[in-house]
């Protein structure tokens, strides 16, 4: 067989043409379908009703609350209540309630594995590309397509290879790649194909850090950002739940060596300084040094994208050793799943958070989503760990916010501007 | 046969004009009809309020980067945008676009000229089979790429799920005519 990408052979086990070429319209079988209380039951229960249909397969739907919990207002609460009764009344026994952040809570509850073809009813649901699964986002009315007929249509993906060489320095994590690649190729630098990210400094990231990459391949404007599965995906989904006898075939699921690509992009870890993002883009970072001058008043530590364990200890980091907040700025810390905050709580990482002058905020989507909890007042400058910093996202339209590591959140916090946490860490 | 629609008028935007311009975060609680006075309000507050149907949007690079909110595309149904002629679109955004009925079409990349020197206001015919924008005021013709035979065939039926109506509509057909 001719060299094939890990994408082709994700989308060609799905359609049932292991063959399938770069460019071919194809109809996928789809192994699960994630959906979360805003874009999910809400918007399709009145359709399907209409359509007097029942799901394809109850079984292969995860329904998770994270945008609007907990509820504020009666408008919130009627649709968290929409989720709640629907998932009874199509007898899903996958629901996760207040839990988290459904692209957190779903691969630590075992529902991702390499090889699978999944769909999220959110943009950040590519996400799952960092177990080997092809997995992208998609919009309400596409998820009723896929809930009456477990099916969807694609095409058939390139592939852009995100290489990346050397070992990343201390203080430099994940979240500087990407804020780094998306300022190098763009928003729109993914042309909605496959990435995939490889190379030596990426097979050296925890599971939690190449959950930070394919999370943000969004933010690249690709479909999915694809990472190989190994020995540390193995041990993870081990650790999840996913039983051993699912983990074994694992070694076909990476590029053939020759596989045709859209392009193969180089960069070296070693030389790579802490980013941050200047507001309304992603796109916008330099060295975090190059904003030393930006006070602050919100420091945010969440979302799905910047407030996993991993995440949430990389912080702790910064603030050991009795570090706090500076006064008069504001610590917000929302873990991104009740699970990662139960460990971090454990480990210690959640008291040092505390103790740093954190406002412990609930395991959910937040100011993230701009959808109505915690959004910042006017003229507010925050630095965030969240990935999208688009004018008015994260509330009022004159709030700036900058986009940054954990690391850099944290070090910003505690001397009130922005700030290398090199400086810190040393 | 092709059809021109009777002219719209042209909103021309830049680049990047993402989900959370086109259906802002703090209405996504409310109905379709909320979130539409909202619609661009920090980029072009006029728009909302002087829309009308049959206008069209012309914007540069990348319109609809961020969220999976079809509410994006559904606001500018709502307020009545015809058609959304783009340099290039988010490639969630295009999928919910046709899902929802909103013909999305994608602008010669050959030209320069911001927004194909089209200014604001101008009048402006679409055919959308040929995938074409005439308009009157400069003589000029604009040729777009032309749409993937099976989303034309999606925005004709109106989105996916009148699509979905008639496809159910059709098995059950089968189904009775197999099982009589």
């Amino acid at each position: 067989m001719t060299p094939r990408t890990l994408a082709q052979k994700l989308v060609g086990r799905a359609c049932g043409d292991p063959q399938v070429q770069p460019g071919d319209i194809v109809t996928c079988r789809v192994d699960l379908a994630m959906m979360h209380d805003s874009g999910g039951p809400r918007r399709l229960k009145p359709h399907l009703d209409s359509l007097g249909v029942r799901v394809w397969d109850p079984e292969r739907i995860v329904v998770v609350t994270d945008h609007y919990v907990p509820a504020t207002d009666e408008d919130s609460a009627r649709i968290v209540r929409i989720a709640r009764d629907w998932v009874r009344e199509q007898g899903i026994r996958h629901f996760y309630d207040e839990q988290g952040i459904c692209h957190v809570v779903t691969p630590s509850h075992g529902h991702l594995r390499p090889g699978m073809f999944a769909v999220g009813g959110d943009s950040h649901s590519c996400t799952g590309g960092a177990f080997g699964a092809y997995m992208f986002g998609i919009g309400a009315t596409e998820m009723l397509g896929v809930a009456v007929s477990g099916e969807i249509w694609l095409r058939v993906p390139h592939t852009i290879a995100m290489e990346w060489t050397g070992r990343l320095p201390g203080g430099v994590c994940a979240k500087d790649m990407m804020l780094h690649m998306c300022t190098r190729f763009g928003m729109d630098g993914g042309q909605y194909e496959a990435v995939e990210f490889c190379g030596g400094a990426v097979r050296a990231l925890s599971m939690n850090e190449r959950m930070t990459l394919s999370n943000m391949a969004t933010e690249l404007g690709a479909q999915a950002g694809l990472i190989a599965p190994d020995a540390t995906t193995v041990q993870w989904l081990q650790a999840a739940g996913v039983p051993g006898d699912a983990l074994h075939d694992m070694a076909q699921w990476h590029t053939d060596e020759g596989a045709p690509l859209l392009a193969r992009h180089r960069m070296d870890a070693g030389s790579l300084a802490p980013q941050v993002s200047a507001p309304g883009s992603p796109a916008r970072a330099q060295d975090a040094t190059a904003f030393a001058h930006e006070r602050l008043d919100i420091a945010y530590i969440g979302a799905c994208t910047g407030a996993k364990l991993d995440d949430l200890r990389m912080a702790a980091q910064v603030f050991r050793g009795g570090r706090k907040a500076a006064a008069g700025v504001r610590l917000m810390v929302a873990p991104a799943s009740a699970q990662d905050q139960r460990q971090a709580a454990d480990e210690g990482v959640l008291q040092t958070l505390v103790d740093a002058g954190a406002e412990l905020l609930p395991n959910a989507c937040g100011a993230c989503a701009g959808y109505g909890a915690n959004t910042f007042a006017p003229d507010t400058t925050a630095i965030s760990t969240t990935a999208r910093n688009f004018t008015g996202r994260m509330g009022a339209a004159s709030s700036r916010v900058f986009l940054g590591s954990p690391y850099t959140v944290a070090a910003s916090a505690i001397t009130g501007h922005i700030t290398d946490p090199r400086e810190l860490l040393a | 046969m092709s059809t021109t629609d009777a002219p719209g008028r042209c909103w021309v935007f830049g680049d990047d004009i993402n989900t959370d311009y086109l259906a802002p975060g703090k209405y996504m609680k409310y109905g379709i009809d909320a979130i539409a006075q909202h619609c661009l309000e920090d980029v072009e507050p006029r728009f909302a309020r002087e829309v009308r149907a049959g206008d069209l949007i012309i914007a540069g690079r990348n319109f609809g980067a961020g969220s999976s909110r079809e509410q994006a595309v559904e606001v500018l149904r709502h307020l009545g945008v015809r058609c959304v002629v783009a340099r290039s679109f988010a490639g969630l955004f295009y999928r919910n676009g046709f899902n929802l009925g909103l013909p999305l079409l994608q602008g010669p990349a050959a030209t320069e000229a911001p927004a194909w020197g089209i200014a604001p206001g101008a009048p402006a015919c679409l055919d959308l089979e040929q995938a074409r924008l005439q308009l009157p005021d400069t003589q000029q013709a604009l040729q777009c790429q032309p749409i993937p035979p099976h989303l034309l065939a999606l925005v004709t039926d109106g989105g996916l799920v009148p699509h979905l109506r008639k496809r159910i509509a059709r098995e059950r057909l089968h189904s009775a005519a197999s099982n009589p």
